[in-house]
């Protein structure tokens, strides 16, 4: 395990000790100390390391994530996992917003709350959040599927494509376009099996899902009003 | 006797045809016109300026024999590995879906013969385009369509897009025509959508927030590409500074001529500020910065000829990009097709439905039957015949004007025909040394 302490060492020279493990692999574990809560920690990895923050994180903490396991021991700034491709991020407090914004794969694990536009464009990645959600969360999510235990603010899924949105609390609103839709038992395995690996003791049964009514989907006259 | 007087119809002014037209079209359809291109109003432009050849006070460089350099260096503000190119006519940002895979892989073509760099657009990076641009800049969009960081390490250089020339402040669209299994393959999206991209940026407002953005993408790609951040003209000034202080290497600036794959009608005339008028306000705010040739300029919208390359770089631009000539240059609205143009309630030089993907000369199409018709072999050799064109005619005036480097073309080399042009682009109106809008002393 290699540590690299931030009060000494720089953004860069963190990233770069990262990205050049790509190039030649010889160390799989890192704990990064003293983060102070600066941004832009652990972006582009690209080889399945294990990195460990030891504090708070500020914006874009494991942008663009691909194959590594980040986990972020306090909270973390706007854009969290921001593009991730695969992998996994977990932060053990709660996230700003547009948490996930546009990721494409992975899992983003977030254990406390989430800001405004959580999961935002996402378009493939999971993301389970152990407490609520802001406000326009999942603005016109893509693809993957939205998870949360607690509640959802205004606006939740506005001009949803095809993400898959469950939610345990209250939704405040629902978006343009998004509305709620049976959960059929593929809907209960894939939730159970969402939480499972999210390491969340929650019954599927007692969430709702949310999906997309695709009607914005092409332009017609007597949507405008819809926007 | 008294002969009878034909009488004159009088069209009017303000509900002239096109008006009515549009009235009509309008209560019919119960929506807005789309449709691709720039605007077609008549604005104050570079043919409004004239560059001013060497006689007595200046003397000339020989036509034939002085060289006159076109090389630019894009991008050394910061990255580790700035962008050389030959020529200072770029090609703009034109997204694989807007146009189909053989017209992108022809501007890949035609510009790697010419020197310089072509552009992805909204949707992704394409084999086709990556394998024949030596030179390719990867743009990062509010949609983030595609967008991935093995492509972001293939680029050659990163433009982060806040809005275009023909619709600043409007997010991308590309109807459901053109949204086909590959297109939507690419962008994550069902098949046959309107896609309606957004137009802010999803993790980000606000030129603080830039800053980081920035910093994210640098760390990404190890500070080795150079960032150029992309503005739609309507406050170049307030918007070059910004972006400038966020840490942009290269500043791209469009203006309302610049065209568009599909927007409101509506959107493509009324919004945005002339290239004119936009390049004097971004070259002021770098110069106050300290910044003017540090941060280079890349200016859009309109750029025709060889005489637009020069008196655009006259006003302080490093550097021009092409959409639109680039494709006609390719093929578009050629008068070849005026038959099947026709047929389609168009003509060529008029063809502007790039929307609806029914394009005969197989540019902005994603129909493979329309698609094979362009040659990319062939379309990327006029392509680069046209930039060579370009280049040639800016090289003779520049030489005309003394100068031994487009660069070294400057504001004093330029007059202006009209008061309206000259006051846009600060320079004297001809024969006068009067600049409306400046004190005199």
């Amino acid at each position: 395990m290699k540590t690299i302490d931030l009060s000494s060492a720089t953004v860069r020279d963190l990233n770069q000790a990262l990205h050049d493990q790509t190039k030649t692999l010889t160390e799989r574990e890192w704990v990064v100390s003293n983060p102070g809560g600066k941004h832009n920690l652990a972006v582009g990895l690209n080889e399945a390391l294990s990195v460990e923050i030891d504090g708070h994180a500020g914006y874009y903490c494991a942008g663009m994530n691909q194959k590594a396991s980040v986990t972020i021991h306090g909270n973390v700034g706007v854009g969290v996992a921001e593009n991730m491709m695969s992998g996994m991020v977990r932060i053990k407090g709660s996230a700003s917003q547009a948490a996930g914004a546009t990721a494409h794969g992975g899992l983003l694990v977030i254990e406390g709350d989430a800001g405004a536009r959580c999961g935002i464009s996402m378009k493939g990645v999971d993301i389970v959040v152990g407490g609520s959600i802001g406000h326009m969360s999942c603005f016109m999510g893509q693809a993957g599927r939205l998870v949360v235990c607690g509640d959802a603010g205004d606006a939740l899924g506005d001009s949803l494509y095809e993400t898959r949105i469950y939610v345990k609390g209250t939704v405040k609103s629902l978006g343009s376009d998004c509305m709620e839709k049976d959960m059929r038992p593929e809907h209960l395995e894939e939730l159970a099996e969402l939480l499972n690996r999210a390491g969340f003791d929650e019954d599927p049964a007692s969430f709702k899902r949310y999906g997309s009514a695709r009607q914005l989907y092409n332009f017609k006259v007597d949507n405008a009003s819809a926007y | 006797m008294s002969e009878k007087i034909t009488p004159v119809l009088r069209e009017s002014a303000t509900f002239d045809r096109l008006s009515i037209q549009e009235i009509q079209r309008a209560a019919e359809t119960g929506i807005y016109d789309i449709r691709g291109g720039g605007t077609k109003r008549k604005l104050p432009h570079f043919d409004d300026l004239l560059l001013l050849g060497a006689s007595m006070s200046r003397y000339p460089l020989e036509g034939y024999r002085e060289k006159c350099g076109t090389d630019v260096v894009l991008g050394n503000r910061f990255a580790k590995k700035p962008i050389h190119l030959k020529i200072p006519v770029t090609i703009a940002g034109m997204s694989f879906g807007a146009l189909s895979a053989q017209a992108k892989e022809a501007l890949g073509r035609g510009a790697t013969i010419a020197g310089t760099s072509t552009t992805t657009g909204d949707g992704g990076m394409t084999p086709e385009e990556r394998g024949q641009s030596q030179h390719l800049v990867y743009q990062y969009l509010p949609s983030r369509y595609g967008m991935n960081p093995d492509d972001l390490r293939k680029a050659d250089a990163i433009e982060i897009v806040l809005g275009q020339g023909a619709k600043p402040g409007g997010g991308g669209m590309l109807l459901g025509m053109k949204v086909t299994e590959r297109v939507a393959g690419m962008r994550t999206l069902p098949i046959g959508v309107d896609q309606r991209s957004a137009c802010r940026h999803p993790d980000w407002t606000g030129p603080d927030d830039l800053a980081i953005k920035i910093a994210e993408i640098r760390e990404i790609t190890d500070w080795e590409k150079p960032i150029y951040v992309k503005i739609g003209a309507s406050r170049p000034y307030y918007d070059v500074k910004l972006a400038v202080k966020a840490g942009a290497d290269v500043i791209v600036l469009d203006g309302m001529q610049g065209g568009t794959a599909a927007t409101q009608e509506v959107f493509i005339e009324h919004v945005g500020i002339p290239i004119l008028s936009a390049i004097p306000q971004a070259v002021q705010a770098l110069q106050e910065m300290d910044m003017h040739r540090k941060v280079q300029l890349i200016v859009s919208g309109g750029i025709r000829t060889g005489a637009d390359v020069a008196k655009a770089m006259a006003m302080g631009a490093d550097a021009v990009a092409i959409g639109t000539a680039a494709l006609i240059a390719l093929g578009d609205n050629h008068p070849r097709l005026d038959e099947e143009l026709k047929k389609i309630d168009s003509a060529a030089g008029y063809y502007d439905d790039w929307q609806n993907g029914k394009d005969p000369a197989g540019i902005t199409t994603q129909d493979p039957e329309l698609s094979k018709r362009l040659d990319p072999v062939a379309a990327g050799r006029r392509l680069a015949n046209y930039l060579r064109v370009l280049v040639l005619e800016a090289q003779t005036m520049a030489r005309a004007c003394g100068k031994s480097h487009l660069h070294n073309l400057d504001p004093e080399d330029l007059v202006a025909l009209t008061v309206e042009a000259a006051a846009m682009a600060r320079v004297p109106l001809a024969g006068t040394n009067w600049v409306p809008g400046q004190l005199q002393y």
